[in-house]
């Protein structure tokens, strides 16, 4: 397909906009956490610290420099993939952060696999027949999943996976695990209670695109013409929703992140928002930030992706 | 049906049915279930029937029984007393940081849509980059970094969901500030604060209402998601999500002492969602 100018300006616009938000949240990120009242070096010592010994510490952390140098050298790091060290434990965070990263991205790509074509299939046949039993059952289920709290979904999942049918084992580790078997029932109850938060998101999205197509004249007249409802949406609507559905889906897909907080520390899983939640309870700041930046980043580019599918699919902008 | 309505039209009365005013049934079910949980934040203290800190269970996850309407908690204290607590926390820190939050919000967004030119730029990039941000994860950045108090919590839940307000108010405030009767305004002179409160305020107020009502649910989903992660309402006080957080371990026991917390919250999200969608069509959208 043959792209015009105007479309490409769009996309390099949209990249640019993304590109000064990132600038703008690292900033937010690192200010957030430096707001700290007090002094990391004196809480770091405890309170039975000298003064000197403080300030000892505080020049040799490079906490005497002016802020705006200490925020420009910390996104220099980031760019170079230098994290810095745990306050707590003194280890790298780049070594911290690894593995707990391939474990979330397995869990997230997990989940990716299940829900789209679950959500894509449940959403379009809901907007196929509009109204029925099928569809109205998919309306209530997402509304229900969408107003309670993640961690209320999860815990219910447990209630009746591990309790009620004591089908799969309550918590998760993640890893250590032998047979095909035993991983797939250790990964089982964090996928299920990730795919219901993220395919309500997904399904609801779906449906209000295949819907608003449908309300458009040239498919009306398809009906009109005698075509059956499954041809009416499959063969004329759904070419020309397949960039808003897109677009939902990477925007739901965006849900993961928040989800994946309360999942990954309600099963126990050893990915980098419990490495994250962790850190919170023992104020390890640089370990926040670096967690905080990758979740900010994934976040960002599910976003920007989802609207750069939105003006890449709009033949109005091709001129 | 719009035929025989416009062929035979008996007598219309002006009745708050027929001007569009009027609740829908689910509408109605959703109210009362906000008024009941506003009341019981209001007087929760004081009809608990016995009180939320004191153990009075001997068994910790009691279950449901004649004395304890809901079971006891992990150290065996009444559930309902708690719940009705919790009441408080939940309903109060949220109406505290959605009424901030929409309030600066929609002052923010109308200033902005008036006066336009470089501040309506500057601002609008600033906070639609705050949108980059997800919203739990502010929250535990914050809380990381500041310590978990309840006015830190309401600050920090107005300032996740007060760019999305402003968006909003903004976006309905452009509309407006197009329409003749503005103009005319301007032309007669009036200042910004005139045109503000007198010519755009009243005509954004019910869908400014209706985005209230949803950010009022998203807040309470994030609140109960910080006190779940330990980072709310700090012990021996408790919110909701505190409260399922506290009794976790009794989920495998399938103890009540998760399970009613966990009713609480969807009950409270459930029917505000009810009741905005089920707004009557006058009130979340004036434009015809």
């Amino acid at each position: 397909m043959l792209r015009s100018k105007t479309t490409w300006l769009l996309v390099g616009k949209r990249l640019g906009i993304a590109l000064i938000t990132l600038v703008i949240v690292s900033f937010a990120v690192f200010f957030a956490t430096g707001l700290l009242p007090g002094d990391v070096a004196e809480i770091m010592l405890g309170q039975a610290a000298t003064p000197e010994a403080v300030a000892g510490l505080r020049e040799a952390m490079g906490l005497d420099r002016p802020a705006l140098l200490r925020f420009l050298g910390w996104l220099g790091g980031l760019l170079t993939g230098d994290l810095g060290t745990s306050y707590v434990n003194k280890v790298e965070i780049a070594d911290l952060i690894a593995g707990r990263l391939a474990n979330s991205l397995r869990l997230a790509g997990i989940v990716t696999v299940i829900c789209v074509p679950l959500a894509l299939s449940l959403g379009i046949a809901a907007a196929m027949w509009r109204g029925t039993l099928l569809d109205r059952m998919v309306s209530v289920l997402t509304i229900s999943v969408i107003s309670v709290p993640e961690f209320m979904v999860a815990t219910l999942a447990v209630l009746i996976f591990a309790v009620w049918l004591d089908w799969l084992p309550a918590l998760s580790y993640g890893v250590n695990v032998d047979s095909i078997g035993a991983m797939l029932r250790a990964y089982a109850m964090p996928v299920i209670s990730l795919s219901f938060v993220v395919s309500a998101q997904m399904i609801r999205m779906t449906r209000a695109a295949v819907i608003e197509t449908i309300n458009t004249p040239y498919v009306e007249m398809a009906l009109l013409k005698g075509a059956s409802r499954p041809r009416m949406v499959l063969i004329h609507a759904l070419p020309n929703a397949l960039g808003p559905i897109a677009n939902a889906v990477a925007l739901s897909l965006s849900y993961l992140v928040g989800g994946v907080i309360i999942v990954e520390t309600v099963f126990n899983y050893p990915g980098v928002a419990k490495l994250m939640v962790d850190a919170v309870s023992t104020r390890d700041l640089p370990l926040i930030q670096s967690c905080a930046m990758i979740f900010c980043i994934s976040y960002l580019s599910l976003t920007t992706l989802a609207d750069m599918i939105a003006i890449l699919s709009n033949p109005r902008l091709r001129n | 049906m719009s035929i025989s309505s416009k062929t035979s039209r008996p007598l219309r009365l002006p009745t708050p049915r027929r001007m569009g005013y009027a609740f829908s049934w689910t509408g109605r079910i959703g109210l009362a279930v906000i008024l009941f949980w506003a009341v019981i934040a209001v007087i929760g203290q004081w009809i608990a029937p016995y009180p939320p800190g004191d153990l009075v269970g001997f068994d910790y996850f009691g279950p449901i029984s004649p004395e304890f309407w809901m079971g006891t908690d992990y150290l065996g204290r009444d559930i309902l007393s708690r719940i009705l607590m919790g009441a408080r926390y939940t309903v109060g820190i949220a109406l505290a940081a959605v009424t901030l939050a929409v309030a600066i919000g929609v002052i923010l967004g109308m200033v902005a849509a008036v006066i336009g030119g470089w501040f309506d730029t500057l601002l609008s990039r600033l906070l639609d980059a705050f949108n980059g941000i997800p919203s739990l994860l502010f929250g535990l950045v914050v809380v990381a970094a500041v310590g978990s108090s309840i006015p830190v919590l309401i600050l920090t839940l107005t300032a996740i969901y007060m760019p999305g307000s402003y968006r909003f108010a903004r976006a309905l405030a452009v509309n407006i500030n197009t329409m003749d009767f503005v103009t005319v305004a301007r032309a007669r002179g009036e200042g910004t604060i005139y045109l503000i409160t007198r010519e755009i305020f009243p005509n954004i107020l019910g869908p400014v209402l209706a985005d209230l009502g949803l950010r009022f649910v998203f807040i309470v989903l994030v609140l109960s998601g910080l006190s779940f992660l330990g980072l709310g309402v700090q012990p021996p006080n408790a919110d909701w999500g505190a409260l399922v957080r506290e009794n976790i371990e009794g989920l495998s026991l399938g103890a009540p002492a998760v399970i009613f917390p966990s009713i609480a919250i969807a009950s409270l999200t459930i029917s505000v969602n009810m009741f905005i969608d089920n707004l009557p069509t006058k009130i979340r959208d004036r434009s015809d």
